[in-house]
């Protein structure tokens, strides 16, 4: 059952539907044991995400995070790493962007503000995938694990900086003071008013969100560093036997998708929220890895299911307020079978696949 | 001074024993070559339906089944993927930690409708302490006294049933040959197939293991410590007896000492909030919060010993390639 038995069109298409279609059936028998209907949910969902344009406002708002969180991982899967620490790197990275804000927002605009954010916040973000990188580098200490370990300190340190020292005076959330105009990137519905956007957040960063893509595309496929990268994600030995340091590559792409998690702080804390405040990943970076594989870790795939999570998420949210039985929890679900029929069963309906592509006589032949 | 001692000990054991617990579990499925960090999914998954089943029958013991039932078959889907499809084992644990988040929390809101959590539990729905013979009597006893009363005594059936599931994992695991083979099969899968064995139903064997013991703790959260299941209740303690588990460098006594000992930080962080330490000043909770993560990772940078993990872990097992 190796590769290249099987036409690309069902490698790349056919196998990611069926995988897709049995996680939504499931999805679908879960709204029936809740007792609703699962085609009037999907109609609601479809409408709430799609059907008028502030909906699908918030649709793209919510793309652009999980756009950052899944390249992040995305890139790591190009060097056979597992980064599962986009939650902890996205929470430290908004650190970056609130000090580029914080600093600057009162003497310049938010044109001169962004590059400073988009550099504080990947810097923050990879400064915070970098110990696990070098300790899976240097000491063969497993990445997931010390990501996994990262999001915790993660959480203990942010909720201690916003409480004790980042907090505004005088005041009882934990929060930073509110950015003025020099730290707040532009609503869409502001750029573009003919769109109609309303009240939906999405912002400007969705196209930094639009460039990542393009710079990720181009380092993977396109550069020297990202040919090392693949090389060693497909065989590390061979790779290192060609020359591939592979402490020099762990720790670069680990670094590179850290930053990308971090930038996806520039959405939320830039773009919608203008302040620092706890908790504003929620859950955002852990969505990245089912952004990953069901985008099979491409950037065009990852904008396609990006767009798709940012349905649920909109189309979510308009559901439980419609049918007050199917909470917000139903997408939790739902992002659970993607990741483990797209994932951890991928190869599920492959056997049965490639029986019905392979001829019968050259089966017959093969096992003769 | 004597007296906050006593309780910091009475406290420990109590926040220890579900870490504890998930990371025998842990143990067990690592040892034969499966790596979860669906812990934290499992226990969730448990405490749901001990808390369910323990409000509707208002029976702990019936409770405590419906929890071990849960955590099992979560186990056995991870055992489907990652054994029998040969699926990626970690994206396996990360799916089956977002299902048992979603579907507790949808469920609860359906069937009891009161925000996810289930009701609080009626009499005989909860695990009750056990007191220990003479504890009352003994009690004035200097030192000793207090320490029988209040630290051996008096807690939940659960709790000693953690304790008594260490030296047991140890005989399982290095004195009985079914032991030998399941750590044979996270270390060298290929030779116990040489030698006959099933490799799958040996790893089946550790997962269903793990799925018992996940099963106690998230049953312990719900319906022994607290009365009833609570929105995302585990709160990343399968993460921490994860942590623990590699701490410990995957060996049962060292669990027990590491998960005591993140469970004494944990009762440390509670009872200093805003207690001015001589020298050090007040130490902010979120410190005692970090502390055992940040041990953790200390360890896996080879500052205290060195972890290694069973050499198969992680690594799906292809009897032949057709």
């Amino acid at each position: 059952m190796s590769g290249g038995q099987l036409p690309r069109w069902v490698d790349l298409g056919l196998i990611p539907f069926l995988n897709l279609s049995a996680a939504f059936l499931v999805s679908g028998l879960v709204v029936i044991l809740i007792g609703e209907n699962p085609l009037d949910a999907v109609k609601v969902l479809l409408w709430g995400s799609l059907g008028y344009a502030e909906g699908f406002g918030f649709t793209l708002f919510y793309a652009t995070n999980f756009i950052f969180t899944g390249l992040a991982v995305a890139v790591a899967f190009h060097a056979g790493l597992f980064n599962i620490g986009g939650e902890g790197q996205a929470y430290v990275g908004g650190l970056g962007v609130a000090f580029a804000c914080l600093a600057l927002d009162q003497y310049v605009p938010w044109y001169v503000t962004l590059p400073f954010a988009i550099l504080g916040s990947a810097a923050m973000g990879a400064a915070w995938a970098f110990i696990p990188a070098w300790l899976q580098a240097k000491r063969g200490s497993h990445v997931v694990i010390t990501t996994i370990m990262f999001n915790y300190i993660s959480f203990s340190f942010m909720v201690y900086l916003l409480g004790n020292v980042l907090k505004k005076p005088g005041s009882m959330q934990n929060e930073t003071r509110t950015f003025e105009d020099g730290g707040r990137l532009p609503f869409l519905n502001d750029v573009f008013p003919s769109f109609g956007f309303g009240y939906a957040p999405v912002n400007l960063s969705l196209f930094v969100a639009l460039a990542a893509c393009v710079a990720v595309w181009f380092l993977i496929w396109r550069t020297k560093l990202g040919y090392e990268i693949r090389s060693f994600g497909a065989n590390a030995t061979a790779a290192v036997y060609a020359g591939i340091s592979p402490v020099r590559i762990i720790v670069v792409t680990m670094l590179i998708s850290g930053g990308l998690a971090g930038m996806m702080a520039i959405n939320e804390i830039m773009g919608s929220q203008h302040r620092l405040l706890i908790d504003f990943v929620t859950g955002y970076g852990f969505v990245g890895i089912a952004v990953a594989l069901m985008g099979r870790a491409h950037p065009v795939g990852i904008i396609l299911a990006a767009v798709l999570f940012g349905m649920l998420y909109q189309g979510g949210a308009e559901l439980s307020f419609e049918m007050p039985n199917i909470t917000r929890d139903m997408i939790i679900v739902i992002q659970g079978l993607v990741i483990l029929f797209a994932g951890a069963l991928e190869h599920m309906f492959r056997p049965a696949i490639v029986r019905f592509f392979t001829p019968s006589q050259a089966l017959a032949a093969k096992e003769a | 001074m004597f007296e906050t001692i006593i309780l910091m000990m009475d406290a420990t054991i109590r926040v220890s024993t579900p870490l504890l617990l998930a990371c025998l579990a842990g143990l067990y499925s690592e040892r034969s070559g499966v790596v979860d960090i669906g812990l934290e999914g499992k226990m969730l998954g448990a405490a749901f339906g001990a808390g369910a089943v323990a409000y509707i029958t208002a029976n702990a013991w019936l409770g405590l089944l419906a929890g071990i039932s849960v955590s099992v078959l979560l186990s056995l889907l991870h055992g489907f993927a990652s054994i029998s499809n040969r699926g990626n084992q970690i994206v396996s644990g990360v799916a089956i930690n977002f299902l048992a988040a979603g579907l507790t929390a949808l469920l609860g809101q359906t069937w009891f409708r009161q925000g996810g959590r289930t009701p609080s539990l009626p009499d005989g729905g909860r695990f009750t302490e056990i007191v220990w013979p003479f504890a009352e009597q003994v009690r004035n006893i200097p030192f000793i006294g207090p320490f029988y009363a209040e630290v051996l005594s008096g807690h939940k059936i659960l709790v000693y049933v953690a304790f008594l599931a260490v030296p047991l994992t140890w005989w399982i695991l290095f004195r009985t040959r079914f032991g030998l083979r399941l750590r044979a099969v996270g270390e060298n899968p290929a030779a116990v197939d040489t030698a006959g064995i099933s490799v799958v139903w040996m790893r089946y064997r550790a997962v269903i293991a793990c799925g018992i013991l996940c099963g106690v703790a998230g049953s312990y959260l719900s319906i022994a410590v607290g009365s009833g299941f609570g929105v995302n209740m585990t709160a990343g303690q399968g993460f921490m007896a994860l942590a623990a588990l590699i701490f410990a460098k995957w060996k049962p006594v060292s669990a027990m000492f590491t998960c005591l000992l993140f469970g004494f930080l944990d009762a440390a962080g509670t009872r200093l909030q805003g207690v001015e330490i001589w020298l050090i000043g007040e130490v902010p909770l979120q410190v005692f919060q970090a502390l055992p993560y940040v041990l953790t990772v200390v360890l896996l940078a080879g500052f205290i010993g060195k972890a290694i993990p069973p050499k198969a872990a992680g690594i799906p097992y292809l009897k032949e390639r057709s």
